[in-house]
């Protein structure tokens, strides 16, 4: 049990049995949060629609989006798996960014938080592990590589905008500091 | 103040009569059902958490099973259908030399998900009674664990690409097999199996007199 002053608060602190970090010292975090995450938002909404993968084999070219790669396999017993892969590279990623927004976004411009805004965040937290762009993308170079003999593969531009939300993803990890955002967020509830 | 003299000076919200919330770390009297700044359930010690870890370990590894016995792929070539189950997968990855790639297959869907199985059962048991290991041992592969389960998908996604992609060439087609949905059921087992452990306990089960 910590008592955690504000002037504790600014450093990077950890649990002396554990290990957790209790704060990680970064100032702003709230409004970087909000911006990463509407930016990640803005590029996956792009992401899903822009041509994935283009495939060339002979003289015939076809570029397949997001949607139709996860769609294209959809049909009798697969179509579990189809919803699985849609909601842990798609859905949930999304989701989780639209809960950031809605639970931080107000906190971000000196509002008071919506109703329901302890509970979003509480999800977006709960549903990190979930939310698998990343391994996704690694999924995808594994697949190019296994392909590489039989077709001409080039990357979209989806392929890019993914792993540029993936980055930024991770860039916006480093701000999730469970201190200062249920600090703030209860500060602006109140 | 050295770290040994401050882990022991420690207190704990459980032996102030408190309990400390997992979601959001804020402390609440014992016996509070639900934090006030969250929301989240409080529970001091969740006395489930090791039915709960067995339940899905046992589920998880279950689906594991046929998920090696049945094709992951089935492709067609010319009327030609061969199918290859995930060991199958690395060891045609071998044949054209593409090693790298064959070492990430086989360590995300087979060095990860057995050592995941070893690693939880090791945790449980040892946690199932008073222990005298080291804490910050247990507690690094409680994280490790915890941290690793979501990259054994990569062979389903790996699978999925393949066949969307594969289907729009006339000659061939390339099909998941029921093998690609038991082995991400058991993906999603073990990762439930491991969040259900109380991190807790690991302090909780400590013989008397063992330093934490």
């Amino acid at each position: 049990m910590y008592q955690v002053d504000d002037e504790i608060a600014v450093r990077d602190t950890r649990c002396i049995r554990c290990g957790h970090r209790l704060t990680f010292g970064r100032r702003g975090a709230i409004a970087r949060v909000v911006g990463l995450a509407m930016t990640s938002a803005i590029l996956m909404g792009l992401a899903m629609f822009l041509p994935f993968l283009n495939l060339t084999s002979g003289r015939n070219t076809v570029s397949a989006s997001l949607v139709e790669v996860v769609g294209g396999f959809a049909d009798g017993l697969m179509v579990p798996l189809a919803f699985a892969v849609f909601g842990f590279i798609l859905v949930l990623p999304l989701t989780r960014f639209v809960l950031l927004i809605f639970a931080l976004g107000p906190v971000a411009a000196a509002r008071p938080a919506f109703p329901g805004a302890a509970l979003a965040l509480r999800w977006a937290i709960v549903l990190k592990p979930w939310a698998m762009a990343e391994v996704f993308m690694i999924g995808v170079a594994v697949a190019l590589i296994k392909l590489s003999g039989l077709a001409t593969i080039g990357m979209g531009s989806a392929f890019w905008v993914l792993c540029a939300v993936v980055l930024i993803t991770a860039y916006q990890e480093t701000f999730m500091c469970r201190h200062t955002l249920w600090t703030e967020l209860n500060s602006a509830r109140a | 103040m050295d770290r040994a003299e401050q882990r022991a000076r420690l207190i704990t919200a459980r032996d102030a009569g408190r309990v400390g919330c997992r979601s959001c770390g804020l402390v609440a009297p014992l016996g509070q059902r639900r934090c006030t700044r969250c929301g989240a359930a409080l529970q001091s010690r969740d006395t489930q958490s090791l039915q709960k870890v067995w339940a899905w370990w046992m589920a998880g590894l279950i689906t594991y099973i046929p998920a090696n016995i049945y094709p992951m792929l089935r492709s067609t070539e010319l009327f030609r259908t061969t199918e290859s189950t995930i060991v199958g997968g690395v060891v045609d990855l071998i044949h054209y030399g593409d090693y790298a790639v064959a070492a990430i297959v086989f360590v995300a869907s087979i060095v990860i998900p057995i050592g995941k199985f070893g690693a939880i059962a090791w945790l449980a048991l040892i946690l199932g009674r008073p222990h005298a290991q080291d804490t910050h041992r247990l507690h690094r592969v409680y994280e490790v664990v915890e941290f690793i389960g979501r990259w054994s998908m990569i062979d389903v996604f790996v699978v999925a690409i393949l066949s969307a992609l594969v289907q729009f060439e006339t000659f061939a087609t390339i099909n998941p097999g029921i093998a690609a949905i038991s082995f991400a059921v058991s993906v999603i087992f073990t990762m439930l199996s491991a969040q259900s452990f109380d991190s807790r306990l690991i302090w909780d089960r400590l013989k008397e007199g063992t330093p934490a």
